[in-house]
């Protein structure tokens, strides 16, 4: 094994990468770069395969072809190295409705392989507008506010690249706000970020565009 | 920062504790395994008649059969809540083994569902005549044989997930499989009435069990990711 780089300066790209589901192509050769402190935003249609990239890149779902490389090591899909470096927030919430909101993020952390303490916890679900929500269970959580309980995890988590699946979808404005600075710091920090959504969404630091959909012949 | 994950081995736990408490926060569900498991068992009397010579004779086959069933009927949930709001994704994505949180799962199973169903089991071999020694052997061969139930029904509803009619799919799959089980369990029980020594029969559940402690994870963790592929 070759002696990892200054460990703050991460690089993921995907080279030669396609992926179709039954007949139709949703992306054919996509190849692309993306270095610290950089974000990239998959833009696209329903159904143009923005979830899909997003699944291939966090390993849960096998491309055609190409490969997926972290610091220009290729990464087996679901290796540990790639489980340990990333952080996938899908579609669906994630969140048990028989617990509460403190509870649900103490999960999502502790598999996470995260110790972090309750206060440090709580204090998170405040910040991202949770405070007299905390000990309620999650079935009475408005869709917004589950979303929120993900930006807590975001804001505690230290992993580099950061996979989000229209984060921004069912949050208000001011739920919208917090997520662009928690990104932002998040860029400032030397992660990664790609992030699929169809909403106009404003990010700070260096932000790039993939519209996904007009590609395939 | 993201360094290799410490302790792996605390999967089992965070895996089993969660669903522990999922499960008891919604405890009805468990609840109603065990009634379906008492009804099972409490309807045969009233269908062959309180011969007490020939309810003796079934016993063992109807305790093994109806408990077969009735952790049958909790499998579909084992993965499918998880599945549908997404945190099945999160588990396969976690930096720890898959394979340990998918044993911590299957324990957690066998704790709701076979454990007390095992403890239940003797006051049903009563009331169709078993004493003694007979019920011991009971209580012993399930307790042995439900964690093989579980091991075997967590690969089954792994590898059905998200498939429409998953569940029925899920049991004629699983079924034929619980068979060797169900032979060497109630074959244990009615060794023990016919006075003959039954110790071959537990001895064989017990390899059953450590085969399948050591097996089933890695198959129910290989199943989970070709699910979501």
């Amino acid at each position: 094994m070759t002696v990892p780089a200054v460990a703050s300066a991460h690089r993921l790209s995907v080279a030669g990468l396609s992926f179709s589901r039954g007949r139709r192509k949703l992306f054919t050769d996509l190849s692309w770069q993306l270095d610290a402190g950089e974000a990239l935003i998959l833009r696209g249609a329903n159904g143009s395969g923005k979830t899909s990239l997003l699944r291939v890149l966090s390993g849960l779902t096998a491309a055609d072809s190409g490969e997926v490389k972290w610091n220009d090591r290729s990464w087996a899909p679901l290796s540990s190295a790639q489980r340990a470096t990333m952080l996938y927030l899908g579609h669906v919430n994630a969140i048990k409705d028989e617990l509460s909101a403190a509870e649900n993020l103490a999960e999502a952390l502790a598999f996470d392989g995260l110790q972090i303490d309750a206060a440090m916890q709580r204090d998170a679900l405040r910040r991202v507008g949770l405070a007299d929500r905390l000990d309620l269970q999650a079935r009475r959580l408005s869709q917004g506010q589950k979303r929120r309980i993900g930006l807590a995890r975001l804001a505690l988590s230290s992993k580099p690249l950061w996979l989000l699946d229209e984060p921004t979808n069912a949050l208000d404005s001011e739920g919208v706000e917090i997520f662009v600075e928690l990104v932002g710091k998040h860029l400032e920090q030397g992660g990664l970020a790609c992030i699929a959504t169809h909403l106009p969404l404003v990010l700070a630091g260096k932000v790039r565009e993939l519209a996904l959909g007009e590609t395939s012949a | 920062m993201s360094a290799a994950i410490e302790a792996p081995e605390r999967a089992i736990w965070l895996a089993a504790a969660r669903d522990l408490r999922l499960g008891f926060r919604s405890r009805a569900e468990l609840i109603q395994a065990l009634v379906f498991l008492v009804l099972v068992v409490s309807l045969f009397p009233l269908a062959i008649g309180p011969e007490s010579a020939i309810l003796k004779r079934v016993a063992a086959g109807v305790v093994w059969v109806a408990a077969l069933l009735s952790v049958l009927l909790t499998l579909p949930r084992l993965f499918s809540a998880d599945h549908a709001d997404g945190t099945l994704e999160q588990l396969v994505l976690s930096p720890y083994p898959l394979p340990l949180i998918a044993a911590g799962k299957i324990l957690a199973h066998w704790l709701m569902a076979g454990l007390p169903l095992s403890v239940i089991a003797p006051l049903l071999g009563l009331q169709f005549g078993l004493a003694g020694e007979e019920l011991v052997v009971l209580t012993v061969s399930l307790m042995l044989g439900t964690p093989i139930l579980s091991m075997i029904g967590a690969i089954g509803a792994a590898l059905t997930l998200g498939v429409r009619g998953g569940s029925i799919l899920m049991a004629l799959l699983v079924l034929p499989l619980y068979i060797p089980v169900l032979i060497f369990g109630a074959g244990a029980v009615e060794q023990v009435m016919a006075s003959i020594d039954y110790s071959a029969n537990l001895s064989l559940l017990g390899a059953g069990l450590l085969f399948g402690a050591l097996a089933s994870p890695f198959a129910v963790a290989t199943a989970l990711r070709i699910s979501l592929d």
